[in-house]
């Protein structure tokens, strides 16, 4: 062991008069805010399995127009994950510009996402009848827990591009630090893994890959 | 700003930068981000709550041995549920319901947490404030709405919702299986922004928690209180997101035509109810995984007072500090796991019953620890009878009595004969009702003199602890014999069944109701006790009336804005070194280092 590292394990990290494990408040704050969200969305997904096993299901279901067009959406999701991991690194560099630049690509991932997602629901209210109370292919239980669940995912795409507007702007002008990115960076991580949750149990098991 | 002098009990201390104070009224007093300010609002919104509650419980009171009598005020007030002033049983319902929400959410939930633990977390700690002001502010004020939004609910057409304060369904998702519509979804919209208020202050009290505590103040070194208030913010963090979301479906049953609380085929005064596939055990799962951790939240600021002034007074250290702390994450974990004897009579499986009962049964390990450990408190020590005291010492008489109902609550085959019985009312408010607010007598009687730099008087106090610890004890002990008739909750009126009647039931709802007309006058003289000693109780110069050790006593009465005025002590202890051999005083504060508690000679102590 070097002799920093002696140094530092003489001062325990849980004693008081510093931060444990050396995180600041904010980083803290939004890792417990990722805790209990992610106790909502479980809530919401134990309410899916529970409505899911006590109806028929329509499967395969086809989703519009595709499952593919679905899985772009998912792709386009994913790709806004690998920009803010580029957007924190070049904070964490010190090159802001890059990494303001970054931060507004994955805006834009972000609002494409949205853009899509919202045709899918267009056109799977408005061409197919498909409410949160009906759903002319089989149990309404089905659009219930599919415009819900991607219904507050959605909402938490589209706070999430509002933040990163906001992280963008305000750390071009210096206002805000690198670790403000990397906060920002958590959230968006997580409401890509919430989607990782999401597309596999409300999309693909309900569809067939033919 | 006023230069402020540091006690002279405080050994050695860090500079940090101060904090100057808002100018204007609104800064300082309404949309105040100070923690005591918003702590003194919580206490505000929680008494307002509370006295609301009580006079719901009166009128439940009044009908359940009057159900003919005409109360004409009420008349007036509320010309559809009481007509000619005589309540009808849905509205008996109604106020049973609003009852419960208001105190359990408004009362049990805001006061112990956002009141006491707001104003006296970050002090004890040697914080400036909590890790995230403004967020504070925000919770403060989300639950001022969600209280506004829940008093509404008796207001509009229909009237308050009756489907408990438990919001089952199909009762509280089916708008035509009640009149009322409109209450019920200010109900739920409450509960929603309740939600959010305590999961933004859930997370600032953990990050306060672990980030900001002065220098020397290891985990292990910090009040009982303070750990109680950390270890209720990590419940509530994962509890209320899951009331969240069972929130928002339940809005969405009522009022976008979602059916995930209502099963198919619904009849409802022979009207086919137009829903299919859902689950009303979908809501009692949620509401229940939630519920439970609540009870919790409810009474671990209790418990961690209760600790904190049995020790104080009592001059011995906590009998098993590091045992009351380890109990305490052992009750938090395993609430986590017993959601399910609230139940066992719903349907479920024996073998699931099963495993929650056993689960239920181990919370009786970590709480009988707890018990013990507070005798051991206790035991052999020069004890002080102050009031904050006695009420100490009563929440752990009615945590004990509370606890052993509890335990044979957890037992399936006893819980099938006594859920929904008066027997489950009588285990639940003494335990969580009034223990948790026996608690809350004792922290305010204990803090008063530091948050208004003068003392409550003691002997009205103590007047007031014995009516209302003979009180509750006369209102709920009998309801355990009630519920062993069996006397169902939730009826409105008994005259009709005749064995209640042959049993004697009425002749105890007398009782019950006469008892509790008296501990409801005993509470205003707490009130007048309160109110008057705010403007003006005998004033308390002295920083630390109580002689006791933690930083919150080295400092003025009441507190400069920042608290410490930029100059952080340094602890050097634990939290309870009372009577430690070899000192001079009986008690060493976590600011006094070696020295100053033992001349020259050096000793260790604390952890
Ligand atoms: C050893 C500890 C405990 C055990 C074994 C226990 C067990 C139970 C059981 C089995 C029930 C369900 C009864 C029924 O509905 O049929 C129940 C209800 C309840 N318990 Fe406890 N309990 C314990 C401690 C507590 C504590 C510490 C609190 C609160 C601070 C509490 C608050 C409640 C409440 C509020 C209810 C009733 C909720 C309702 O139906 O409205 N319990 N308890
Ligand atoms: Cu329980």
């Amino acid at each position: 062991m070097s002799e920093g590292h002696a140094a530092m394990a003489a001062e325990p990290t849980w004693q008081g008069g510093g931060t444990p494990l050396a995180v600041g408040h904010k980083k803290l704050g939004m890792w417990l805010f990722i805790v209990s969200d992610t106790l909502t969305f479980s809530a919401l997904l134990v309410a899916y399995s529970f409505v899911r096993a006590a109806n028929d299901w329509p499967t395969p279901f086809h989703f519009y127009p595709s499952i593919v067009f679905s899985t772009v959406m998912t792709l386009v999701l994913l790709t806004s994950s690998l920009t803010m991991v580029y957007a924190v690194s070049a904070a964490h560099h010190g090159a802001r510009r890059k990494a303001v630049k970054w931060l507004w690509w994955t805006a834009l991932c972000g609002l494409t996402f949205v853009v899509l997602h919202g045709y899918e629901w267009f056109h799977l209210m408005h061409d197919e009848g498909m409410y949160p109370w009906t759903n002319p292919y089989g149990t309404p239980g089905f659009g219930a827990t599919f415009f819900t669940i991607t219904g507050l995912h959605m909402f938490h795409v589209i706070t999430g591009v509002a933040y990163l507007g906001i992280i963008a702007v305000r750390y071009r002008r210096g206002r805000y630090l690198p670790e403000d990115v990397e906060v920002a960076g958590l959230y968006w991580h997580f409401v890509d893994l919430v989607w990782m949750f999401v597309f596999p149990m409300i999309y693909l098991l309900s569809t067939s890959v033919d | 700003m006023t230069e402020v002098q540091v006690s002279e009990e405080v050994a050695e201390y860090t500079e940090v930068h101060r904090h100057p104070e808002p100018k204007s009224f609104i800064w300082k007093y309404i949309f105040s981000v100070d923690h005591k300010v918003i702590g003194i609002q919580y206490l505000m919104l929680a008494v307002a709550a509370v006295f609301v509650g009580m006079f719901l419980s009166l009128l439940v009171r009044l009908r359940l041995v009057w159900p003919e009598e005409s109360i004409p005020l009420l008349g007036q007030l509320f010309p559809i549920g009481a007509p000619d002033g005589v309540m009808t049983p849905e509205f008996y319902l109604a106020m049973l319901t609003m009852h419960g929400t208001i105190m359990v959410f408004m009362v049990l939930t805001t006061a112990p947490q956002g009141g006491f633990g707001n104003y006296f977390l970050p002090i004890q700690i040697g914080a400036a404030d909590m890790a995230f002001p403004r967020l504070n502010m925000l919770s403060f004020w989300s639950t001022f709405v969600s209280f506004m939004l829940l008093l509404a609910a008796f207001f509009v057409e229909g009237g308050a919702p009756w489907s408990g304060w438990t919001g089952y369904p199909p009762l509280s998702a089916v708008p035509e299986a009640t009149v009322q519509g409109f209450g019920q979804d200010l109900w739920v919209a409450s509960i929603a922004v309740f939600c959010i208020a305590s999961l933004l202050g859930a997370l600032n009290f953990i990050v306060t928690t672990l980030d900001l505590r002065a220098k020397g103040l290891t985990m292990f070194r910090m009040p009982l209180t303070c750990w109680t208030w950390f270890v209720t913010a990590i419940l509530g963090l994962l509890a209320f997101g899951v009331l969240l979301a069972a929130g928002v479906l339940l809005l969405m049953d009522r009022n976008v035509g979602t059916s995930f609380f209502v099963p198919g085929g619904l009849v409802i005064s022979d009207k086919q109810i137009d829903h299919s596939g859902g689950s009303p055990i979908l809501w009692q799962h949620l509401f229940w995984f939630f519920g439970h951790p609540e009870v919790y939240i409810a009474i671990l600021p209790g418990m961690g007072v209760t600790s904190h002034i049995l020790s104080t007074f009592a001059r011995k250290t906590v009998f098993g500090y590091k045992a009351m702390v380890y109990a305490v994450l052992a009750i938090g974990f395993l609430g986590f796991v017993v959601w399910g004897h609230h139940m066992f009579v719903s349907g479920m499986s024996p073998y699931s019953a099963f495993v929650f009962s056993i689960l239920t049964m181990c919370i009786g390990v970590p709480s009988a620890i707890k018990t013990f450990n507070w005798i051991g408190t206790m035991w052999g020590g020069k004890i002080r009878f102050t009031s904050p005291m006695l009420f100490s010492i009563g929440f752990v008489s009615l945590f004990v009595t509370g606890g052993i109902s509890g335990i044979f609550l957890g037992q399936p085959t006893i819980d099938l004969f006594f859920h929904d019985t008066y027997f489950v009312v009588a285990h639940f408010h003494l335990i969580m009702g009034v223990a948790a607010i026996f608690g809350m007598f004792a922290g305010l009687i204990f803090w008063f003199p530091k948050m208004f730099g003068r003392m409550m008087d003691e002997r009205l106090n103590k007047i007031h602890f014995w009516m209302t610890f003979v009180g509750v004890y006369a209102i709920f002990g009998p309801m355990h014999y009630l519920g062993m008739m069996p006397h169902p909750r939730r009826y409105a009126e008994i005259t009709s069944v005749d064995y209640l009647e042959a049993m004697g039931a009425a002749d105890l709802h007398l009782f019950i109701t006469a008892a509790a007309i008296l501990t409801i006058l005993a509470q205003f003289l707490f009130l007048f006790n309160l109110i008057k000693s705010i403007f003006k109780g005998k004033e308390c110069r002295d920083p630390n009336p109580w002689e006791a050790t933690t930083l919150e006593w080295t400092i003025s009465s009441p507190p400069p804005h920042d608290n410490f005025a930029g100059k952080v002590p340094h602890v050097y202890r634990g939290a309870y070194d009372f009577s430690l051999p070899g000192t001079k005083r009986d008690f060493a504060m976590q600011c006094n280092n070696d020295e100053a508690v033992f001349g020259s000679r050096p000793a260790s102590s604390g952890d």
